[in-house]
């Protein structure tokens, strides 16, 4: 398939290029950050019928996983909220143009953090206390404001948006899974870019602001690290950006040579499946362990969450892909940079997976519990509101009968777009895609056992 | 400026304003009482102050678990307090005085802490003064043993008992049975013919004449809403928290203010005839207006009226004799 070029119609480059619908919706989605943060700190604590708990985790997480990433890539950043304050503030205006001297320290972030180590370990910090987080308004709370909070103060210290780029536990993983969006942003040509002066879509210009996600345009070839927030389409003199709709997981037929991504896609494929086992599946003690933040079996469970994606997950990987010293995988595994970027080469097979993994894991609790959401939209503080006439609804879950067909189909899907992604990345660095196949194989059905 | 980034601006901020302030000004102006396990806080706020003549309505919800809300020695229908939602309930009071209201769902090892207070002022300003409890008469020590050294071998039937009784000359009368132990009737039988097995029928129909079949009911429900939680729903002692509630021993009975050096007991076995048949009626409404001192047997004296409390004793009784349907 022909990627389609859509800022070609002049209604959606006039809606990118304005800054008014963008800002619009940023009001309404900092207002309800604002609320929710607000609803998690005084509102009932009882989860389900929270705002914070309800929109933040079972809402927003479904547009999120089963709509956004799939489907607009690092949409959801596009209109985050998070960056805003610290943004503005940053800059010292909204829409005017920035001023030539900086306000704030304006640091470079450090090399060392400029990779997404942080957001893998920002992520595992979450994903650990999730069980407690995911159910508890007031920590839900205390985590939103923290991370506007945080986002503010890199803003003040480090130039552009440093929390999104390096720290964002969301950031991370939709970065990843936005390679296998059916959109992106990419410049029309590249000697147009060669050859422009003063590269304003990466520094800025009067008419707005560098790329706020320290990216240049012009050497764009994944969704990874750019935030769709439209900003370059307003600086380019040229005319030279466009926003195209392409084939699913186009990005992914240039593996990613990097650890970060490559661990960041076993995080991912691990947490989906321990989630599955902790939060959907019929362990009591396990879930107990996970709920029970700091005893003994909270720091049992910590350690065997995280041996399972540090080591267990891209151990056995490893074993599979270099099973014995001979031959060409010798030559790799005996190499250390070239086995390295063989592994992180072939683990890119593992982001659909680890995508569908998620979708699987979501559709369960999202169809579950999304009758809460017409409740809490009526009594988001559980105060005994009736805002829409709708805070008497019963729990009822919803879709049960397509549910288990449609956790099999995103998996078995996952698992055929997988080895397909697995044949390209193994071509790639010239080893069989076997191994890979068989290790998705393998996790799939693992992650149907734990689902079904 | 420009008027557009002013405009923003303006926006931003109203915006953060609306999002701040709407939902603290609309929480501040709904007051509600939260239930919470005792181990929680229980009831907050747990002091309500009423005035005679005046409705109270009070919005209550749960943030933990399903409670119930009850009034003691107030003719009401308990409400079901369930997590996220609000409860409305209006109350009226003709007459002052501090009422006691509690859960009436067991939500947990020490749900029968969980307990708030009415203070109800207005006219007539004297409370009526309450009657001088029947074990306070009697100067009973509700604490000292009160174990019989015979028991009977087959469980007393009321049924023949009745039989046997027309041709006695016995007190039958409820001062009797009120202020007497099964072990101490049977005593007083002694000088009749009868044997012994006869003697504890005879005491079985004196049990039964004294309670009816409404009162046998009553007492079951209010035994089942109340205590089975702890003495089990057969008597046996064996309620869903009695284990719990050994195993928390001491502990559990620190978690609240003032409850120093107590010791928790198993909770009374009811079917045990040893214990149960030297029990006066008296001395069980002491431990229930009173509690059991030091064993985490609650007090329930503001809670059950005085008719409630010879019903809960006639049906206590009723795991140990068998009683005519």
């Amino acid at each position: 398939m022909a990627k389609i070029e859509l800022t070609r119609s002049p209604l959606i480059k006039n809606a990118l290029k304005s800054r008014y619908p963008q800002l619009a919706v940023f009001v309404v989605m900092l207002v309800g950050y604002i609320f929710a943060i607000l609803a998690g700190l005084i509102g009932t604590p009882v989860g389900s019928h929270n705002f914070s708990i309800v929109f933040v985790w079972i809402a927003w997480w479904a547009i999120l996983i089963l709509v956004a990433v799939p489907f607009f890539g690092r949409g959801w950043c596009a209109v985050c909220p998070i960056p805003l304050p610290g943004e503005w503030l940053q800059r010292g205006a909204v829409l005017s143009p920035p001023d030539k001297r900086p306000k704030w320290l304006n640091l470079r972030v450090p090399k060392i953090f400029r990779n997404i180590w942080l957001q893998n370990i920002s992520f595992l910090l979450l994903a650990l206390f999730s069980s407690v987080l995911l159910t508890t308004p007031n920590i839900t709370g205390i985590v939103l404001a923290a991370m506007l909070f945080a986002a503010i103060g890199l803003s003040t210290v480090f130039e552009r948006r440093a929390f999104c780029r390096y720290l964002c536990p969301v950031g991370g993983f939709i970065g990843l899974y936005s390679q296998t969006a059916p959109i992106e942003l990419r410049i029309k040509d590249k000697q147009v870019c060669v050859s422009c002066e003063g590269k304003p879509c990466y520094n800025g210009s009067q008419v707005g602001y560098g790329c706020p996600w320290d990216v240049f345009p012009g050497g764009l070839t994944k969704n990874t690290y750019c935030g769709l927030c439209m900003e370059c389409i307003r600086t380019c003199p040229h005319d030279n950006i466009a926003v195209n709709l392409r084939p699913f997981s186009a990005d992914l037929s240039k593996p990613s040579t990097r650890m970060d991504e490559a661990f960041k896609a076993f995080i991912m494929l691990g947490s989906a499946m321990i989630y599955a086992g902790v939060l959907l599946g019929p362990w009591g003690s396990l879930k107990d362990a996970a709920y029970n933040v700091g005893t003994s079996a909270w720091f049992i469970y910590a350690v065997i969450f995280l041996a399972i994606i540090f080591i267990i997950l891209p151990g056995i990987f490893r074993l599979m892909i270099f099973p014995s010293p001979t031959g060409r995988d010798a030559a790799l595994s005996l190499s250390k940079g070239a086995g390295v970027r063989a592994f992180a080469s072939l683990s890119t097979a593992l982001i659909p997976l680890g995508l569908m993994f998620w979708v699987a894991f979501s559709l369960s609790f999202v169809l579950t519990n999304a009758s809460y959401i017409l409740a809490a939209l009526s009594d988001p503080l559980g105060l005994g509101w009736n805002l829409f006439g709708t805070a008497n609804i019963a729990w009822q879950p919803m879709l049960t009968s397509i549910l288990t067909p449609a956790q099999t189909l995103a998996l078995v899907g996952g698992l055929i777009w997988s080895a397909r992604t697995a044949q390209k990345a193994a071509g790639e660095v010239k080893v069989s895609p076997i191994p890979v196949i068989v290790y998705c194989f393998l996790t799939t059905s693992l992650m149907l056992w734990l689902l079904l | 400026m420009k008027r557009s980034e002013l405009f923003s601006r303006i926006l931003i901020v109203a915006g953060i304003l609306l999002a701040v302030g709407a939902p603290l000004f609309l929480w501040t102006r709904t007051p509600l009482i939260h239930a919470r396990m005792a181990e929680d806080g229980g009831w907050n706020p747990d002091v309500i102050r009423a005035e005679v003549g005046e409705s109270l309505h009070l919005k209550i919800t749960s943030d933990d678990v399903v409670h119930g809300f009850a009034v003691g020695q107030m003719d009401m229908q308990s409400v079901d307090i369930l997590p996220g939602k609000v409860s409305d309930i209006t109350l009226n009071f003709d007459r002052p005085g501090i009422y006691t209201f509690f859960c009436t769902r067991w939500c947990g090892l020490n749900h029968w802490r969980m307990r708030g207070t009415i203070e109800v002022s207005g006219s007539p300003s004297d409370p009526e003064p309450a009657a001088v409890p029947l074990y306070v008469s009697l100067d009973l020590d509700l604490d000292a043993p009160h174990e019989v050294p015979i028991i009977p071998s087959t469980q007393p039937s009321a049924d023949n008992g009745q039989r046997l009784a027309v041709q006695l000359p016995f007190d039958f009368s409820a001062d009797y049975y009120r202020s007497h132990s099964p072990y101490q009737a049977f005593n007083d039988l002694s000088a009749t013919s009868l044997t012994e097995s006869q003697r504890w029928d005879v005491v079985a129909y004196l049990w039964q004449t004294n309670t009816t079949s409404e009162s046998l009911a009553n007492g079951q429900k209010l035994y089942a809403q109340n205590c089975a939680s702890c003495h089990g729903e057969n008597g046996a002692g064996d309620g869903v928290f009695a284990d719990d509630l050994a195993i928390a021993g001491e502990s559990s009975m620190q978690t609240m203010e003032g409850a120093m050096d107590m010791m928790m007991q198993t909770p009374v076995d009811f079917t045990d005839p040893r214990r149960m048949l030297g029990a006066i009626p008296a001395l069980l409404q002491g431990k229930i207006l009173r509690g059991g001192m030091g064993t985490g047997m609650p007090m329930w004296g503001s809670i059950f009226t005085e008719e409630q409390i010879w019903d809960l004793i006639a049906y206590i009784y009723s795991f140990q004799f068998e009683y005519q349907n």
